[in-house]
């Protein structure tokens, strides 16, 4: 398996290259930086004065490099609206959308998962039917709308959750549901396709001639074969559900990663924004590359090959 | 076929009497197994015999409760050791199975969970039927890994399926079945899917198991070869009825039923068949079994029949030799 | 030539897709998914294309002295607008039904552009193998990195938001899904025996492409692209809430959720209707979408 991870961090690596070298142009696509971070009505001295400080008068391959080189240290420039050095700032903010991401696809997850299994198990009964269309429902629900009901119902008729901030874990219990709920619907479907699947395997003829209850049939020997793509999925949608923050985050002005990109992409804070769709898109590479370790490692015939 | 009362009936480890299964198709009920009976006693082998899609292996799913959703079995009677298997609620079967009864079946490299080591797999039912310790588990797992002829038996139990021959994987599965120690063990095709060499090793190994442990087992196959090796008493399927039952010297000498008679033809004898000559064979094929059926159903197919076998094939017997046909004795 | 007049007596297209064979209306309409989901995409496409005979009132017309004014089965609502009014007092029922000109403008033109990109890569991928499939697997994986609502929301703040410049980013953006499944739907198609014999026959790269490869990967090309066009809606929806998608004063849905967040709370119809708009169009679009896929390729189905 040694040599399986390692062609993985080769590719993993050249893709997060290619991602830097991306987020690095985005910001080229306004024109000419030195005007955009200058300001609209700003001087041609004050223009070529901002050109010289960020070295945009270099050519573009060298500016890239060194650009890479600072970012690679741990500097990422200066906060053009909080005046603060970008990295602290953005690494702070991480760990909140990293904790909302990780229960929301728990969240995704508990409500999958046994909806998944019942499907599968009663396969093409109403049951089965009732869990589909819970999926395409769940699919049609766009989120921002989703999180205003949540708003409506919660905050204001029931007074039981607060609109909006991150102080207290009640201020991340909405905007789990309203983050994670879109994701369960593609692991249901996993789920189902899979047990069904499995479901129809020998050894599943092996486990019930030995006597073995129905619930361990199923959870013990058919789910534990039928969760390996689950795993290779969640490790993605983890990745999705932290570039969809942004729209939940900012809805509940939940204090993470997704509000700080939008406030620096409204007020045109170039620094943050660039380094946090450079940070997302290498989190979410590790994220793959996790997840196909993950798939080889579950798979007794790759990892003890 | 209703079952020749044998001296020691009442000790029948199995007792199968008007089994039938249909399986619901688009088309109408397919009548998969047809008023089945035999009965099978301590320490002996029955094999059944039969074609493809004669209905033994569905035989065998529905004495073990394994058969699919769309399957009904119906039976007078279905007892495992006196008990009534057909009343039996769905946690007293789970109890038998794995433990009272086991099966063992065709496929070795399906037939194993991938993701669990053979030792898991193993111990499996031994602690849910048995409870006790894992250690003791184990040890029972050792030991029957080397009674199924496993060299270096605790390393094996480290070892996931994926890690082990076809051969292995199958004497891993008797291993598996035994575990409990099962009074009857039905073995579907146990040896179809594996290399000529290892066939023989493998029933060989069944039939020494059984004279240790003293099981009854039923044996399913398509082969002659094997039922000559290592049965006791032959059932003849066909269509889904058992249309010859007897000891397997009686059938082999003197085969009563037609279909019996073509199956033994068809079988080439190194030294008594003539090279280049013809080997038998049964012109036809296996008649529909869905809707009514209603007569002999391998009359179409039959050299010897008359205008009466499509009304009736009655029973016929002679010691403990029955079979269905119109005539008491072949024209030969 | 003769093969191709035995194939269209069989009702089968000589590329293999089945056209006119007796059966397939049959077929069709007992797939309640195409019928419930097809029929619901139809009325709104229909409502679309109607709106500027069908809209009561000129979804710009500001009415101020008639701001926030309820649906009619509010009682201080009526019937002269329906739908109530927008808190600029523009009628409500006649923004929705030019909102859903800018949803399928948006998902229409998203699958296409999406659609032609992808397709194209995931083709020379799936049909060249090699080096060719090698650079597309490693575009596509670089593309699957980058998240894609912060990248269009970041590139619309650099460029400006308007209507055309989301259509151009959701489409530069979203061809992933296209290239993978056309990719792997091509390597199906490519080793079967009539793309041989095309090739066989001296037909161009092209022409082989075209005229072999294409029509029997068509069925998953209109699948990827419905869940692509729904998917575009959706992001839309999104970017123009946050205010940097479609500007104001076009109708977007979205849009006209955002424009109405301060008054959810007196006047909870004006989220509501956008957003059941928005929903009932994705679900229309996802159920027609899951029966195609059942009636396409019935073996892929569990």
């Amino acid at each position: 398996m040694g040599g399986y991870i390692l062609k993985r961090l080769g590719l993993a690596i050249a893709v997060a290259l290619a991602v830097s070298m991306i987020a690095f142009l985005l910001l080229r696509l306004s024109g000419d930086p030195a005007i955009a971070i200058a300001g609209e009505g700003a001087r041609s001295e004050d223009i070529e004065m901002v050109r010289k400080t960020y070295g945009f008068d270099r050519p573009l391959p060298v500016q890239y490099v060194e650009w890479l080189g600072k970012t690679l240290r741990g500097d990422f420039g200066e906060s053009i609206y909080f005046k603060t050095p970008a990295a602290p700032l953005i690494f702070a903010k991480l760990e909140t959308t990293m904790a909302l991401g990780l229960l929301s696809l728990a969240f995704a997850l508990a409500l999958s998962i046994p909806l998944g299994v019942l499907a599968a198990v009663y396969r093409n009964s109403w049951i089965d039917r009732l869990c589909l269309a819970l999926a395409v429902l769940g699919q049609a629900l766009p989120n921002f709308f989703f999180a205003l009901l949540l708003i409506m119902v919660f905050s204001i008729t029931l007074r039981w959750l607060p609109v909006s901030g991150s102080d207290t874990w009640q201020h991340f219990v909405m905007p789990t549901i309203a983050l994670g709920y879109y994701a369960a619907p593609a692991f249901m479907r996993l789920i189902r396709a899979g047990m069904i699947e499995v479901l129809e395997a020998d050894y599943i003829r092996t486990a019930r001639a030995k006597g073995l209850p129905a619930s361990r049939v199923i959870f013990k020997h058919a789910l534990r074969n039928a969760v390996v793509p689950v795993v290779a999925l969640a490790a993605v949608q983890l990745g999705f559900l932290l570039g969809g923050s942004v729209v939940i985050e900012t809805i509940f002005a939940l204090d993470g990663l997704g509000y700080l990109a939008y406030q620096s992409i409204t007020f045109k804070d170039f620094p943050v924004m660039q380094n946090i769709v450079l940070l997302l898109s290498v989190i979410y590479v590790v994220l793959t590359l996790a997840s196909d370790v993950a798939n080889a490692w579950l798979d007794p015939r790759i990892r003890v090959a | 076929m209703s079952a020749v009362l044998k001296p020691d009936a009442a000790d029948a480890v199995l007792d199968v009497e008007g089994l039938s299964v249909d399986i619901a198709t688009p088309s109408g009920p397919l009548r998969a197994v047809r008023d089945v009976s035999f009965q099978v006693g301590r320490g002996e082998t029955l094999c059944i015999v039969g074609e493809s899609g004669c209905g033994k292996s569905i035989t065998s799913l529905a004495i073990m409760s394994l058969l699919p959703v769309a399957a009904r079995r119906r039976a007078t009677r279905l007892a495992l050791l006196g008990e009534d298997l057909l009343a039996a609620a769905p946690r007293r079967v789970n109890a038998l199975r794995g433990n009272r009864m086991a099966m063992i079946f065709q496929e070795p490299m399906t037939a194993l969970n991938p993701a669990y080591t053979i030792g898991n797999q193993l111990m499996e039912s031994y602690l849910l039927h048995r409870g006790g310790s894992t250690d003791k588990a184990r040890e029972r797992a050792i030991e029957l890994l080397g009674k199924v002829g496993i060299a270096s038996a605790a390393e094996r139990l480290r070892q996931y399926p994926h890690q082990l021959s076809g051969g292995l994987r199958q004497r891993v599965m008797i291993a598996m079945a035994l575990m409990c120690g099962p009074e009857l063990l039905i073995a579907d095709e146990p040896s179809t899917a594996l290399d000529v060499t290892i066939q023989a090793q493998i029933l060989r190994l069944l039939a020494d198991l059984q004279k240790d442990l003293g099981i009854a087992m039923v044996l399913i196959t398509h082969d002659l070869g094997v039922v000559a090796r290592i049965a006791h008493r032959v059932a003849v399927m066909y269509a889904g009825e058992i249309v010859e039952e007897g000891t397997a010297e009686r059938l082999f000498a003197s085969p009563r039923h037609p279909y019996t008679r073509g199956l033994i033809s068809c079988i080439p004898v190194p030294g008594r068949t003539k090279r280049g000559g013809r080997l038998g064979t049964i012109a036809g094929v296996v008649p529909s079994l869905v809707g009514e059926i209603r007569g002999c159903g391998f009359r179409d197919r039959c050299a010897h029949a008359l205008a009466a076998c499509e009304s009736a094939a009655p029973l016929r017997s002679s010691g403990e030799h029955q079979w269905r046909c119109i005539h008491v004795e072949l024209p030969e | 030539m003769s093969s191709s007049v035995t194939a269209a007596a069989a009702g089968v297209e000589p590329g293999g897709v089945v056209v006119a064979a007796p059966g397939i209306w049959r077929r069709v309409w007992k797939n309640k998914a195409v019928v419930v989901g097809g029929g619901l995409l139809l009325l709104i496409v229909a409502v679309a294309l109607l709106a500027p005979w069908i809209a009561p009132y000129d979804p710009y017309a500001q009415d101020l002295a008639n701001r926030n004014v309820p649906p009619f089965w509010y009682d201080a609502g009526g019937w002269a607008h329906p739908l109530g009014t927008d808190p600029l007092g523009r009628d409500y029922l006649s923004r929705l039904f030019y909102g859903a000109r800018i949803s399928l403008l948006i998902g229409v033109s998203v699958a296409i552009i999406s659609g032609l990109i992808g397709t194209s890569m995931g083709m020379l991928a799936g049909y060249f193998g090699g080096r060719t499939d090698m650079a597309v697997s490693f575009l596509v994986t670089t593309r699957l990195s980058m998240p894609v609502i912060l990248v269009a929301l970041a590139t619309v703040a650099l460029v400006g938001g308007s209507l055309w410049v989301v259509i151009m980013v959701l489409g530069l953006l979203k061809w992933d899904r296209f290239a993978v499944v056309m990719r792997s739907a091509t390597q199906q198609v490519r080793s079967l025996d009539y793309v041989a014999a095309a090739q066989a026959a001296g037909a161009s790269t092209t022409r082989v492409l075209l005229g072999e490869v294409l029509p029997n990967v068509l069925p998953h090309l209109i699948v990827v692209a419905t869940l692509e066009a729904a998917s575009a809606i959706l992001l839309e929806a999104a970017l123009s809430f946050l205010g940097l998608g479609v500007q104001p004063p076009l109708p977007s849905w979205g849009l006209m959720i955002s424009e109405a967040k301060s008054y959810m709370f007196f006047s909870f119809w004006l989220i509501a209707i956008p957003g059941a708009a928005l929903a009932l169009l994705i679900f229309a679009i996802n159920l027609a979408g899951d029966g195609l896929r059942d009636l396409l390729a019935p073996e892929g189905r569990a």
